[in-house]
């Protein structure tokens, strides 16, 4: 492969080739056995296609606000209507997408392959965190066609527990329930990670995808249940009227957002960190070198897990929490900037001198290193005191949680999803229509959440559905973009259905790339290795891989 | 450490099938695992990280308790005070004896004697069975005192003390107001102690079905350890427990 090349795909001969004839997906047949299976690769089947499910339904709520807000006046829904929406919108979007998007379904499948393992340590728990993440989906829709909840997915007391008459409870047990599947979920990566690692996988030579995915388990084991005990507490508030978040009976309800957003502030970190992980292989593999700085990147990981834990309080500076603890959380705030910069600025380093190549799961990860950037920096804005009180509410949060959340880790998943495609499938899309689909999300997303910086900043208050007349310009061209992303999400579930079928036979390393992963079959076995490989490489080391692939050549030849 | 041990592991393909062969004995052992200690340790790491995770779960309930006696101190001593120390206290030696017996049991699936394990397994239940016996005759007094937070909830032996023959000082109505809170945080703190107990008696009859089946008799004991981390942490979330709800002051004046 020349330097000047401008792609590093390197295919089989498709008039020859064709897929191994076993492997994971065809070494048992019928339902049953992928409703009762162990292996690891099809339970991150299983969860991808959930996941996807949900995804679209949580995006026609998206669709749906962004209808009503076409105008200024109120004229789609009533009131309380666009507030189930947007309910909803929130709900399954965290809970059932975004939270379990990377880790279980790209983590299931790769983090054994990537250690040298044959599967997970507890399959059966696995599994059983699918069943939960279902029995908890089923759980909040039923909430939605029961007739909705309208709390917003925080379950703020004391509207959630006296003023509201919404399947609050039905909700709640479906994201208690959920929280099971991913504390499950974390707990398994965990013990694999410290007790499955095949000989001399070290920990500094795990590829950065097992390092950032160990970081959000971490969170996913620690904060997760306090948003279980939590939801429990404003369960019986609402049923039992037990006074614990009641300042009529000498309750507090600033104890309820302590509690819960010592949870979903680290939550944000467990949406956030499995796609930094994509994005250090996606970056490293079509640049050809090594991720800069691998130590940092794989410790800013761990920093930013650390940190996630301590700056719950500034989600309630405007809440009469005391100025001291607020001046505090506001630096902290400030300093879990530090570990996102680190990594940002060590994959720039990357891309510096690499022999950069633009397929779409890069062009996916260019996405997500301006978006996420804006993301982050509107963070350090809200982390300000002053700053915050002015934007708090408004819809400048709504537009840097977006850019965090779908610039950032919806563009990572795609990455991702992209860039193991070939792996899972054994197949490969179709690559220009793939590219389109990347920059038409990346359009769509800016078109979309840009102007809500605008509007924010101009004082338009979120989960209103009625706005003063002279928002309308920049809520039309955010409706605009919504329905170019709309089109940029539907995309790629096409044509990735497509290439089940009429994908080109991708082979064992399309893209050249370094992991374990790459170096079995496509798609896997299901033990993964025939025998277990002792790794003597560090990760990203393209040198041992050309120098093993020269090997093969004369062996075959 | 762990770095040290991996890198330092002298394991070929060839020592890891001759570990499997060693150890083919046990139909227990799970094909992902290269060897049978590494499906131990896989199993007690996880129980531990199980545990913390319960710690965080139990970790808010302590939160909220932590900022409401700060509150309201008068009225969670007083309220406290309706306690019974000799039912806690021999419900904390109930529960001590019970964790005593789990830890012979897993001494005794370890040297691998199934009749004594049983035994122990049964021993562990009947104390488990004994401690929610008497959780339950305090929580019915609570009842006939209409002590339970919510609709039916009597503040009237907080406000005026003497007429039911106590020696606390009378509160204010509105400090009387706050006893609820101590006695919700009471009922969720001890309801959910007890709801773990009640789990972990139902995997106790599992379990010593299955050791009466010796099954945990040849060597493989992870269930019985794992079951047994899981049942001292039950002990150890009611050693904290039982001071805080307790004792917080028995001597109220002094």
């Amino acid at each position: 492969m020349s330097a000047t090349s401008s792609t590093i795909v390197n295919l089989p001969d498709q008039r020859t080739a064709a897929l191994p004839k076993r492997h994971y997906l065809n070494n048992e047949d019928g339902l049953l056995s992928w409703l009762f299976t162990g292996d690891h690769k099809r339970i991150a089947i299983l969860y991808l296609i959930s996941i996807t499910f949900f995804f679209f339904i949580g995006g026609a709520f998206a669709g749906l606000i962004r209808l009503e807000l076409l105008t200024p006046q109120p004229d789609l829904v009533a009131s309380d209507t666009y507030n189930k929406f947007f309910s909803m919108h929130g709900i399954v979007m965290i809970f059932l997408f975004l939270v379990p998007s990377v880790p279980a379904t790209l983590g299931n499948f790769l983090i054994p392959i990537m250690l040298g393992a044959k599967d997970l340590a507890f399959p059966k728990i696995n599994l059983l965190s699918w069943y939960l993440y279902w029995v908890g989906g089923l759980f909040t829709l039923a909430a939605l066609v029961l007739g909705g909840v309208d709390t917003g997915w925080t379950f703020t007391t004391p509207l959630s527990t006296h003023y509201l008459n919404t399947h609050v409870v039905t909700a709640a047990t479906g994201v208690f329930i959920i929280g099971f599947s991913s504390i499950f979920t974390g707990l398994n990566f965990i013990v694999t990670i410290h007790r499955m690692r095949a000989p001399g996988m070290t920990w500094f030579r795990m590829p950065l995808f097992c390092w950032s995915n160990y970081a959000a388990s971490i969170l996913m084991v620690l904060g997760t249940p306090v948003l279980a005990i939590t939801l429990v507490l404003v369960a019986l508030e609402r049923l039992v009227g037990i006074g614990v978040f009641d300042p009529t009976k000498g309750g507090d309800p600033l104890l309820f957002q302590h509690l819960f957003w010592f949870y979903s502030h680290p939550a944000v970190y467990i949406m956030i960190l499995p796609g930094m992980g994509v994005i250090s292989e996606v970056i490293s593999t079509f640049s050809r070198k090594r991720v800069f700085g691998y130590t940092a990147v794989a410790f800013s990981s761990v920093a930013i897990a650390l940190f996630g834990f301590f700056v719950w309080a500034h989600h309630m500076f405007i809440m009469g929490v005391s100025n001291y603890s607020a001046l505090v959380f506001s630096l902290l705030t400030m300093l879990v900037a530090v570990p996102s910069a680190i990594k940002i600025f060590n994959w720039a380093f990357t891309l510096q001198k690499g022999s950069i190549t633009f397929e779409t799961p890069m062009l996916y990860a260019f996405g997500f290193l301006g978006l996420f950037t804006i993301g982050g920096m509107t963070g350090v804005f809200l982390g300000a005191l002053g700053m915050d009180i002015h934007l708090t509410e408004t819809y400048f949060i709504v537009a840097h949680f977006h850019f965090v959340m779908v610039g950032g880790m919806l563009m990572a998943f795609l990455a991702g999803i992209h860039f193991w495609w070939p792996k899972m499938t054994g197949r490969m899309y179709p690559e220009s229509l793939s590219k389109l689909a990347a920059v038409t999300t990346f359009i769509g997303f800016n078109l979309t959440f840009l102007p809500q910086f605008i509007l924010g900043y101009l004082g338009m208050p979120r989960r209103y559905h009625a706005y003063p007349p002279e928002f309308q310009v920049l809520n039309v061209l955010s409706t605009a973009g919504a329905t170019v992303l709309g089109v940029g999400y539907m995309l790629p579930l096409l044509y990735l259905g497509w290439s089940l079928k009429y994908g080109a036979i991708a082979g064992n390393n399309p893209w050249q790339a370094t992991g374990l992963e790459w170096q079995i079959q496509s798609p896997p076995l299901t033990e993964n290795f025939i025998e277990i490989p002792i790794v003597d490489h560090e990760a990203y080391d393209y040198e041992w891989l050309a120098h093993k692939t020269a090997h093969e050549v004369t062996t075959v030849g | 450490m762990d770095n040290a041990i991996v890198a330092t592991h002298p394991h070929t393909h060839e020592t890891a099938v001759a570990a499997e062969h060693e150890h083919a004995a046990l139909p227990q052992h799970r094909h992902h695992f290269e060897t049978e200690g590494q499906q131990r340790e896989a199993a007690t790491f996880g129980m531990w990280l199980f545990l913390l995770t319960e710690i965080m779960f139990f970790g808010g309930l302590f939160f909220a308790y932590l900022l409401y006696r700060n509150w309201y101190h008068d009225a969670f001593v007083v309220a406290s005070n309706q306690l019974s120390i000799p039912l806690g206290a021999a419900n904390t030696a109930i529960l001590i004896s019970s964790g005593f017996f789990m830890a012979l049991g897993v001494w005794a699936a370890e040297v691998k004697k199934k009749s004594l394990l049983v035994l122990f397994l049964v021993l562990t239940t009947l104390f488990g069975v004994a401690f929610l016996g008497v959780k339950a005759d305090e929580y019915h007094e609570k009842w006939e005192k209409h002590h339970i937070p919510g609709a039916h909830f009597d503040v009237s032996e907080f406000i005026n003390p003497h007429a039911y023959g106590l020696k606390e000082q009378p509160l204010a109505p509105d400090m009387a107001q706050k006893t609820q809170i101590f006695f919700f945080l009471y009922f969720a703190m001890t309801g959910m102690h007890a709801f773990h107990m009640i789990i972990g008696i139902v995997l106790l009859f599992w379990l010593t079905w299955r050791a009466h089946r010796g099954e945990f008799s040849a060597g493989y004991v992870a269930p019985i350890e794992n079951f047994g981390l899981y049942w001292h942490f039950v002990d150890i979330v009611w050693l904290f427990l039982f001071p805080l709800l307790y004792l917080i002051n028995r001597h109220p004046g002094t």
